[in-house]
């Protein structure tokens, strides 16, 4: 157990670090975008051109450039994100209140193409080289070079309007008054084709990541041995050269969550999800740069700590982890 | 040796697709003068059905055909140029933290770090909204967070190269640093950078049409991602619209992965014989 807090406290510090770089990267930003949060402020709420001196005095903006950039982490310091013009309220409510379907879209996501992406991985690696594997390998590499919003549009074509099985956009059906568990079952259903459109995509990462590491695993000793030991095929591939080649995968999930935040922001824009992606097309169309760069701040947050849980879970995993640190 | 490139009928298959492309970007402006934003016909004709516009017109009367040949020429220029420049700069960084190491490694790695933290995506939608859109701005926007990757290979091949004894040989001669590490360094750690390109390629196609898509790509250009989100618009009545452009993204980009996968294979086939 010190292994794995050892190992928590190293990646925490490193990013404490990596946060602070992305502060600074997004307070240059601010201060290359056009206006500043004072412009911003008079332009929701109104006000003269001495209510604009003396807030911008009041507020700090009339100092020097490090001055500012302390104000600015010191805000963050309390979790004050600033001021959304668009929405007239502050940048951290509005975030927040848009995370959770966010990661809604992304979990339920991620979980789609790492199951579904690792078991068509072992059927691809339990015979590599076979005409199932490159089928397999290569058809998730077409599913790959598809641009999500295009697929969810597809997707919207064949199944919403041609069809008519699934709601075309929304995250739930509006003022139906469902609670609970009808209201549960209504969000997932309004979730299927959003999800499906993030999901199928990122499939083909895992299954070639599980197809290249079975194919190493096939040709290790102890797989050898099993052989010899005559057990049955379908042991050797799911209790052997499966199960050694899963690791890696775990890694993948925390690696590829940045790009899975990413993804969503897009597909949110085609199904009108409420979650951070549309707010950053919000952002964009309402020219809200503090909000984006709070997006992308609490973007950044919601990544480091998806990377760590990853880790974490790594380590408890796989006991070599860390193991040679703890004997250094 | 020669021929291995195309020996997986995937490789020829994916170099054959960049072949057309390339063929259908130059050609764009022989086959279809002037501007292909401009209206070529009445609005909404299907396509097969007047033989002057094969693919029919979108929800202004342009010209589908014309507008997909120069869409091809903004997709292959972004790729092309947003992979060149994030693989120069990733090379840079690379080299500059694996050979110098202590504390400057340290600092460029966690500014790696903090890059690949920021979702990519958002990183370009964020600084073109800000720069303002337009060709350049997106290749840089791209670029910014596909400099990463290249980066950590760069370090890591470096990292193995400075320690062998053509490095040593060139300090005793009394080389300056930077010259070594980008005279004598570098060159020795391209080879596994750039079999990165294809993928650097692949995802700035993808980037920038879900930017044009979202309305954030260069308001003079065809895009590709433009067109479907201008056929979105009539998506029930002209499907159509948004399906076709959406295919030639996937047939390109599926041809750069093909190929690139290709050219890693016999690549490593010719390191394994030789």
């Amino acid at each position: 157990m010190t292994r794995t807090l050892r190992l928590v406290r190293r990646r925490l510090v490193g990013s404490v670090f990596v946060l602070l770089i992305v502060v600074v990267g997004s307070f240059l930003m601010l201060q290359a975008a056009p206006g500043d949060a004072v412009d911003a402020y008079v332009v929701s709420m109104g006000g003269d051109a001495g209510l604009v001196e003396s807030l911008r005095h009041a507020w700090g903006l009339d100092q020097s450039i490090w001055t500012r950039l302390a104000n600015y982490l010191w805000a963050l310091l309390h979790l004050d994100l600033g001021w959304s013009v668009t929405f007239s309220r502050p940048i951290r409510d509005v975030v927040l209140e848009h995370l959770p379907n966010t990661l809604l879209l992304m979990g339920s996501a991620t979980a789609l193409s790492f199951f579904l992406g690792s078991a068509l991985g072992i059927v691809a690696g339990a015979r590599p080289g076979s005409l199932r594997d490159r089928l397999l390998s290569t058809g998730s590499l077409a599913l790959y070079a598809v641009p999500s919003f295009w697929l969810a549009l597809v997707l919207v074509i064949v199944f919403a309007v041609d069809l008519r099985w699934l709601p075309i956009a929304g995250i739930e059906t509006i003022a139906s008054g469902k609670t609970g568990l009808a209201r549960a079952a209504d969000i997932a259903w309004h979730l299927v084709l959003p999800v499906s459109a993030l999901g199928f995509i990122y499939l083909a990462l895992y299954l070639r990541m599980m197809r290249a590491g079975m194919a190493e695993v096939w040709r290790q000793d102890f797989v050898l041995a099993a052989r010899a030991r005559g057990l049955p095929r379908r042991r050797i591939v799911l209790a052997h050269v499966a199960r050694n080649a899963l690791l890696p995968l775990v890694t993948m999930l925390g690696l590829q969550s940045a790009q899975m935040l990413g993804g969503s922001v897009v597909i949110e824009s085609v199904f009108s999800v409420p979650g951070l992606g549309r707010l950053a097309q919000e952002a964009v169309a309402g020219r809200d740069t503090p909000l984006l760069l709070g997006i992308i701040l609490v973007s950044a947050v919601t990544v480091v700590l998806i990377n760590l849980a990853v880790d974490i879970a790594y380590a408890l995993l796989d006991p070599r982890v860390g193991a040679n640190e703890a004997a250094a | 040796m020669k021929g291995r490139f195309l020996q997986t009928p995937e490789a020829v298959a994916g170099t054959a697709i960049l072949v057309l492309l390339a063929i259908m970007a130059l050609a764009a402006p022989l086959l279809f003068p002037g501007d292909p934003l401009r209206i070529a016909g009445p609005a909404l004709t299907p396509p097969f059905q007047d033989w002057t516009l094969p693919l029919g017109t979108d929800r202004l009367g342009r010209d589908v055909l014309a507008e997909l040949f120069h869409g091809a020429r903004t997709s292959l220029v972004v790729g092309l140029a947003a992979a060149a420049a994030s693989l120069a700069v990733g090379a840079v960084i690379g080299t500059l933290a694996g050979f110098a190491g202590g504390l400057a490694d340290e600092a460029l790695m966690r500014l790696t770090d903090a890059f690949q933290t920021v979702p990519s995506f958002l990183l370009a939608l964020a600084f073109v909204s800000i720069v303002g859109p337009s060709l350049g701005v997106v290749v840089m926007a791209i670029a910014l967070s596909a400099w990463t990757g290249p980066a950590r290979i760069a370090r890591a091949e470096v990292l193995s190269i400075r320690e062998r004894d053509f490095v040593a040989g060139a300090r005793v001669v009394g080389m300056h640093p930077l010259e070594i590490a980008f005279r004598e360094v570098l060159p020795n750690a391209l080879p596994p950078v750039l079999a990165l390109s294809s993928i650097i390629v692949a995802q700035a196609i993808l980037i920038e049409a879900a930017l044009s898509f979202l309305g954030l790509g260069d308001p003079n250009r065809v895009t590709w991602g433009g067109m479907v989100a201008e056929g979105r618009t009539v998506l029930r009545t002209a499907p159509f619209l948004s399906i076709v452009p959406g295919i030639a993204l996937v047939v390109t980009v599926l041809g750069v992965y093909l190929a690139g996968e290709g050219a890693v294979e016999s690549a490593a086939v010719r390191k394994g014989l030789s």
